[in-house]
């Protein structure tokens, strides 16, 4: 087994290891050491999380002079620096908008091949290689990375998340800090607002991470409760389609689609939902789709595994309970 | 103002998509399109040009910038319809095959040489391109030209060139600012790109297009095209399509039927 550094980028250290991570520290693991890298100084939960999946160091990078971390450019900046210390093969990071603009300012800075939205990233010979589904999930593409070192964003829900047989006895922080260069800090943050969790769910995963996503479209006519008490039920995330944010029914946050957040979770439940192309894109390549429709020849149903024809306000609530029933161990099929 | 507006030509969403064999995007003529989100980032520049009032309108200019074989013209003739006042396809047969790398060292070199003419305000990208979705060309090209990144606005103001954006991420609000040039992209929310007009559309037909090579823009063709490649398509197989759905009608008890689903293929 090959020994070189992997790293991956923490997005939320100071509060845990969240599933999406988890999936990267054990891809990182099957090729290579798997480092943690982190903007913010982890709590006790994250470092516990990180020995468990076998991590033994965290490079804790620091921006001197002031400028935040959240600029992009200077992120890409301190994980050029952590490559560097490193000597790291390979730059490991889930997709969100931000940690794509970090990936393709690092690959650019350090000549490093850049895959974006894989499902997996492997090691074939000596290439790494970024297994991708494109098109709507109509395609698999392999995109072998022609450098030595290779940087990919990976999707939420591809790889079954594993601690290490072999948990790491400790765990060693490294801090650096980075003064970033003109050029980086050439934009400066006013202001930075993180937004409340979707339709008030405060509990629930997620939405691009999230292994269960019940999303609701022009049929729930503004009602999201039905929408929410299937995916609580689940233990799932809430999402929308482009039409319900724009009738200000839900948060921005909550689309999916190709302009909004891209979705792949184990099972996707779409209610009220017509399936037009640009939410199509941002969820076929779910693994199991179901729709909930009152109209038979809704598109929707083309790509589904299993649908039910009828008013998503009826069959929403029914299903929650039967789930939460199943789950208290009081029903049986 | 002189803006410049990097479009992409794309195969239709609503086509049938697919590799060639040399794991490239298959493009034919037909069902290809502008790029739907580069529509807003025609808008968003068409609307700070306009702004300086009808009398000033010819003092500005859009120019759109794309890259590909002829069929791409007709991304740059759907700007031309819309209102943009410039049109260059960089065209080189050693640009097949470029990754996003070497697509941001073409479009930076026609942009070097645009502004080799005259200074230039802004560039303005859509948010991504609907075939490969990657978003990332904009951070490539501001640090290609080395300038600031504002991306994936959704409200811009520029005020004696210093341009302020609102970002939306997943979850987070940022609101950024930098002094003109920089490059911008927008999202679809930042406006509603109007339709194109009679007059507009008769003359864009017409209208000409410039043809520029890797000679022309001074770009290096081993850092483009397979040569300069960092990553390589080694596979492309379409997916089998999904199995027709079960359908069952609720009368009454599709809600349970729902969660058997779940249940017995053990996914709950």
């Amino acid at each position: 087994m090959a020994t070189h550094s992997v790293l991956v980028l923490l997005d939320t250290p100071t509060i845990e290891v969240r599933s999406a991570a988890k999936e990267l520290l054990t891809l990182a693991r099957n090729i290579g050491e798997p480092v943690a890298v982190a903007f913010e100084a982890p709590n006790e939960k994250t470092i516990e999380q990180l020995k468990e999946y076998g991590v033994r160091r965290l490079f804790l990078g620091t921006v001197e002079g002031g400028a935040s971390h959240h600029l992009t450019p200077v992120a890409a900046e301190l994980l050029a620096q952590a490559v560097e210390m490193t000597q790291a093969r390979a730059v490991l990071a889930s997709p969100t908008f931000e940690n794509k603009e970090i990936s393709a300012r690092l690959a650019y800075a350090i000549g490093a091949g850049l895959v974006i939205d894989t499902v997996k990233v492997g090691l074939e010979g000596d290439n790494f290689v970024g297994y991708k589904r494109v098109f709507a999930g109509s395609w698999d593409v392999d995109c072998t990375i022609r450098t030595p070192i290779a940087v990919a964003t990976v999707r939420a829900n591809a790889v079954i998340p594993a601690p290490a047989d072999t948990p790491s006895e400790s765990l060693e922080i490294v801090e650096f800090s980075v003064a970033p260069s003109e050029l980086a800090t050439s934009a400066y943050m006013v202001s930075r607002t993180e937004h409340a969790p979707i339709a008030g769910g405060s509990g629930r995963p997620k939405l691009a991470e999230a292994a269960f996503v019940v999303a609701g479209g022009r049929g729930t006519n503004g009602d999201y409760g039905p929408v929410e008490e299937l995916a609580d039920a689940l233990g799932g995330a809430v999402g929308a389609t482009r039409d319900a944010v724009d009738e200000g029914w839900i948060e921005h946050d909550a689309q999916i689609g190709q302009t909004g957040v891209t979705v792949a979770p184990r099972v996707y439940i779409g209610a009220g939902i017509s399936g037009a192309p640009h939410h199509r894109g941002g969820m076929q390549a779910s693994g199991i789709i179901i729709g909930v429709n009152s109209d038979a020849d809704a598109p929707i149903f083309e790509i589904c595994d299993f649908g039910v024809v009828g008013e998503l306000q009826d069959v929403l609530p029914q299903a929650a309970a039967a789930i939460r029933a199943y789950k208290e161990g009081q029903y049986e099929i | 103002m002189r803006i410049v507006v990097p479009v992409k030509h794309v195969p239709d969403i609503h086509s049938d998509r697919s590799f060639t064999e040399e794991g490239r995007v298959a493009r034919g003529a037909q069902d290809g399109t502008l790029n739907e989100l580069d529509e807003n980032a025609i808008e968003t520049a068409l609307r700070l040009v306009e702004a300086f009032g009808a009398d000033e309108r010819e003092a500005h200019e859009v120019i759109v910038l794309t890259i590909g074989p002829a069929d791409a013209d007709g991304a740059i003739r759907k700007a031309y319809q819309l209102g943009a006042d410039r049109g260059i396809r960089v065209t080189d047969d050693l640009l097949a095959g470029s990754d996003i790398f070497g697509t941001a060292r073409a479009i930076s070199g026609a942009i070097r040489k645009i502004s080799a003419e005259g200074p230039i305000d802004l560039i303005i990208t859509g948010m991504a391109a609907l075939d490969g979705l990657g978003s990332v060309i904009p951070s490539l090209l501001a640090a290609e030209l080395e300038l600031p990144q504002l991306t994936l606005a959704t409200k811009l103001t520029v005020e004696n060139g210093v341009i302020e954006i609102t970002r939306e991420l997943d979850g987070v609000t940022e609101v950024l600012t930098a002094t003109a040039p920089a490059v911008l992209s927008v999202t679809d929310h930042i406006n509603t790109p109007r339709y194109p007009n009679f007059k507009l559309i008769m003359a864009a037909r017409t209208k000409d297009i410039a043809t520029w090579t890797l000679a022309d823009i001074d770009v290096d063709p081993s850092e483009v095209g397979t040569a300069g490649a960092r990553t390589k398509v080694t596979k492309s197989a379409p997916r089998p399509p999904r199995e027709l759905a079960q359908l069952v009608n609720d009368k009454g008890e599709g809600g349970l039927a729902l969660a058997e689903y779940l249940i017995k293929n053990d996914l709950v």
